[in-house]
């Protein structure tokens, strides 16, 4: 008898749509109308997934308000559940929901911070690997000849985003760091976000290094992102850059062009 | 001599984040914490470092809430593979998962959604709990759910559905007693018929929670199985009459809403130890 199974169908296609009445073969001990009762699962269901949201996008939330962010939220939430009961996973897709959400329109910088929060996340719950550190790295570096052709496996955590947006000054002032009012979100700004111990960090740097960053972290050899950054910005200075993964501990191994592992 | 974990009176806790740091420096009044296995499905991070370093000084519960066991479709494997792994990595004394499920056609609804209690389910949930227990090589408790709404279809009652488990699968069972009131209340039972029906033995953890007060259509109560407030003086009084019945159980309080200051919560997990001593020594005297 596949009666059950049938019923579990119509019971979660009617979860996320409140148009379709409540699935048929429910009882109630009191004869009292069971989609009222359906109801409470569909109010868990929905509050749980933005609650999941509101978790992952703090700064978006508080910049939007709570009564927006929720219409928003569920709104996503009925487009695209999520495929994985790992809710840290969860939002991928949201920044991009954001970007298309006609009443967000007004606030152009919305995606790109959901992003940030998003990727914020990501970096929290990546693996943990050992950083080399300028000890470590001092060889490689003494043989600038090979510098082009090598290759940098970047720490798990770390990612970059380019935004033409002030992403980093808005994210802060969320944070406590900086007035909001003295942000001005129409400045680009690109965005390092890097694990240290228990701490994300968001860093500001410049848009040339990003690109320089985002070259590495596409498997590119250090020479080839280097010329995209100085097209991006003809002053780049590459020296910095590297100083700078290298501080802040983004660099999880160095692959040397005779490598045979790159 | 007994391991705390191995040890009838045992209380604990749901861990949550923001409570580790404090009890990793001043240590707490408690025998285990209880984490949610899909919260720590992750790659690396302070999650999983702070959960080494509680499991070094705690014992500890793994609490699987999306498995979906009373899922329609197959169990998802990544999903086990992912349980395995944090089973292996942290040994818990206990690992659970729900009567209920969470999954249809590949997507999470992250609740815990009702089972009809009749006898095609009854074979599903088995054939899964088979399932998980060969693929983990562990024993699973499964926990009897909060439901809001029955199924015309079911043809057992939840306590004779969970003995009928029991006996097929050889599982063993995390009593919520807070569920037990909770589902009773809402379906108009009597939720010591739910208790009296389970296998003693089975039972390994119980669970303790609060609930919020809704009306249904009819104006009848509808209690909402928050884990958003205190437990509740009618549940307190049904888990000491579930101790006199049961003998001690390792006793867990839950709270995932609202959640206050680590001392509130060590405070309602001393109040079940204290009765977890009581029936104790109730069965000592009785022996």
């Amino acid at each position: 008898m596949s009666v059950p199974a049938d019923d579990l169908g119509a019971f979660a296609a009617a979860l996320l749509d409140p148009e379709r009445p409540p699935p048929p073969g429910l009882a109630t001990w009191n004869g009292s109308d069971p989609a009222l009762r359906f109801a409470v699962y569909r109010n868990n269901v929905a509050v749980s997934l933005v609650e999941a949201l509101a978790d992952t996008f703090p700064v978006t939330r508080e910049l939007v308000g709570a009564p927006f962010f929720e219409a928003m939220a569920r709104g996503f939430i009925t487009t695209g559940p999520p495929r994985s009961a790992m809710l840290t996973e969860y939002g991928d897709a949201f920044p991009e929901f954001i970007a298309d959400f006609a009443p967000a329109a007004c606030l152009p910088y919305l995606p790109d911070l959901a992003w940030l929060e998003r990727r914020r996340v990501q970096a929290y719950h990546a693996a943990d690997v050992e950083v080399l550190g300028g000890a470590d790295l001092a060889v490689h570096l003494a043989t600038p000849d090979r510098l082009p052709g090598t290759r940098l496996t970047l720490h798990p955590s770390l990612a970059v985003i380019a935004s033409r947006h002030a992403i980093c000054s808005l994210w802060a002032a969320h944070q406590g760091e900086g007035q909001i009012e003295s942000v001005d979100p129409t400045r680009p700004e690109s965005a390092l976000i890097l694990r240290q111990g228990d701490q994300v960090l968001v860093l500001p740097i410049p848009e040339a290094a990003a690109a320089f960053i985002a070259g590495l972290a596409a498997s590119a050899p250090l020479g080839e992102s280097a010329a995209a950054a100085t097209d991006r910005d003809p002053s780049f200075d590459l020296a910095q850059a590297l100083a700078l993964l290298i501080r802040q501990g983004g660099i999880a191994a160095w692959h040397a062009p005779r490598d045979p592992h790159p | 001599m007994l391991t705390p974990a191995e040890h009838p009176v045992a209380v604990g806790i749901g861990l949550k984040p923001r409570h580790v740091r404090q009890i990793l420096t001043e240590g707490a009044q408690l025998d285990f914490f209880e984490v949610h296995a899909e919260n720590y499905m992750v790659p690396g991070g302070p999650y999983l470092r702070h959960l080494g370093q509680i499991r070094e000084r705690f014992a500890l519960s793994i609490h699987g809430v999306g498995l979906s066991i009373g899922g329609a479709g197959p169990l998802d494997p990544t999903h086990l593979d992912r349980l395995d792994r944090l089973l292996r990595r942290f040994e818990p004394q206990w690992f659970s998962e729900h009567l209920a499920w969470s999954s249809h056609g590949g997507a999470f609804y992250n609740d815990l959604l009702p089972v009809p209690y009749d006898r095609s389910s009854l074979t599903r949930v088995c054939d899964h709990i088979d399932q998980v227990q060969e693929r983990l090589g562990r024993r699973l408790l499964l926990e009897n759910p909060s439901t809001y709404l029955e199924f015309a279809a079911s043809t057992l009652d939840e306590g004779s559905f969970l003995a009928q488990v029991v006996r097929r699968t050889g599982c063993g069972l995390l009593l919520d007693v807070n569920n037990a009131y909770v589902s009773a209340v809402n379906h108009g039972h009597d939720p010591w018929d739910l208790i009296a029906a389970l296998p003693r033995s089975a039972v390994g953890e119980i669970h303790l929670a609060g609930f919020a007060e809704d009306r249904d259509g009819a104006g009848d109560r509808l209690l909402i199985d928050t884990h958003g407030a205190p437990v509740a003086e009618a549940v307190w009084e049904l888990y000491r009459r579930t101790l006199a019945h049961l003998g001690p159980r390792p006793t867990l309080i839950e709270r995932d809403q609202a959640i206050p200051p680590l001392e509130t919560l060590v405070a309602e997990a001393t109040k079940a130890r204290s009765d977890l001593e009581a029936a104790a020594f109730g069965a000592r005297e009785a022996a």
